[in-house]
């Protein structure tokens, strides 16, 4: 991912008019904004009695996901920073309410509220320093304490995140660990660079079987020892060349050859290109300097 | 903003201990209609803090509302219509809300609440 718009500009700043407008025309991030909401909203496994819930929607833009919730019949409140995209939920006339506001000042929401609460592509963005005045740990903290406190008892919340790098993940993780909630991250299609999506399932309360991390999409029975040995491979130590003994590094050093170097000289020749004429030099090493 | 969200919104300025109900100025208000389930309404009727509802559907000019509400009322279909009015249909579209300590105003601007708090408010 070359184009992290984390890294271009602030949120608030990043999500201009023109960004959200285009965001919201695009198809296909209307289609993939439905797909992960209808993920998320299934991971946060609500009581299926046909009672609609209150729910959260951090980071809700212009209310794409929203609406995959106002759909299966759920009350929502979406909380948003860039007021760009919040004119743009407006004017598409979604049915939830919309609030103005950064997360990581933390949820301005009375305790115990709210029934569950979803994000979509945001938290990530909270990893960033913007402002001078912005700890992304104050930030971080700030937002899972506030989430948890606003939660009721046994809620969960299903935040899909993009991190940049496992650090990050972990960074994420181990805030949410110290707000209070139980869970993990549920890695769906975690074999795929492209469709590989993360979502941290989060529990209010004590651990339970109900806490129970659920399964990812597309991942085998081993999915754990996977993603334990992936963590691995980009932590593992490069063992440097200059600690082996120097006969061995002799060896293993594999130079093209005289043979090698003529040839294609003989094929530049015959390209017509300037080559210098061959001698007993030719391919001969350096010589070393101090 | 619907009064379902003023009533779990509370001023969250560092400092602030009781930042919860905030009160309400209304500019312009708007009624949009909403549809009805009664189901919701009795999951919403257990977390609601009444009081603060009351006062803002009356804010609101909404005085339809009773002082207490009884476990009984759950069942009147008549009550619940007002419940649910006051509590989804009524939209504070233009106006702010007072923080009830700090009296620092959050306006509301197109229906959307600005809760966005200064540097030093963190």
């Amino acid at each position: 991912m070359s184009s992290r718009p984390e890294i271009q500009a602030p949120p608030e700043i990043f999500y201009n008019d023109d960004e959200a407008r285009k965001y919201t025309s695009s198809s296909r991030i209307i289609e993939i904004q439905a797909k992960l909401s209808e993920r998320a909203l299934e991971l946060l496994a609500l009581p299926e009695d046909g009672v609609p819930r209150l729910l959260l929607d951090i980071g809700c833009g212009s209310g794409l996901s929203g609406e995959t919730l106002t759909e299966s019949g759920h009350q929502w409140v979406g909380l948003d920073i860039s007021q760009s995209m919040l004119d743009v939920a407006v004017e598409r006339e979604v049915e939830g309410d919309l609030i103005l506001g950064d997360m990581g000042q933390g949820l301005a929401l009375r305790p115990g509220v709210v029934d569950g609460a979803i994000s979509i592509s945001a938290v990530q963005w909270l990893c960033n320093a913007d402002k001078s005045s912005h700890d992304p740990r104050k930030r971080l903290k700030a937002f899972f304490e506030s989430l948890y406190r606003s939660l009721s008892r046994g809620a969960r919340a299903v935040l899909q995140v993009y991190p940049e790098n496992v650090a990050q993940r972990e960074l994420i993780l181990s805030f949410a660990m110290r707000a209070g909630f139980a869970g993990g991250i549920v890695v769906d299609y975690p074999h795929s660079s492209k469709s590989r999506k993360e979502y941290l399932v989060l529990t209010c309360g004590p651990p339970s079987l109900s806490s129970a991390t659920p399964q990812g999409i597309g991942e085998d029975a081993d999915c754990s020892n996977d993603e334990s040995s992936e963590d691995e491979e980009n932590q593992a130590v490069c063992v440097s060349d200059r600690h082996r003994p120097r006969k061995k590094q002799k060896l293993n050093k594999k130079t093209k050859g005289r043979q090698w170097v003529l040839k294609k000289k003989e094929q530049m020749r015959k390209k017509g290109n300037a080559v210098p004429p061959d001698s007993r030099y030719t391919a001969r090493k350096r010589k070393d300097h101090f | 903003m619907r009064l379902l969200t003023h009533n779990m919104l509370s001023s969250n300025i560092k400092g602030v201990t009781n930042g919860f109900p905030l009160a309400l100025e209304v500019t312009k208000l708007v009624t949009k209609p909403v549809d009805f389930n009664p189901d919701f309404l009795k999951n919403m009727l257990l977390k609601v803090e009444w009081k603060a509802l009351v006062e803002a559907s009356r804010a609101m000019g909404y005085a339809e509302l009773p002082e207490q509400t009884e476990p009984s009322m759950v069942e009147s279909e008549e009550f619940l219509r007002k419940f649910h009015h006051a509590l989804l249909e009524l939209h504070l579209e233009e106006g702010s809300l007072v923080c009830p300590q700090t009296g620092r105003k959050f306006p509301v601007c197109k229906g959307i609440p600005n809760m966005l708090l200064h540097e030093d408010e963190v």
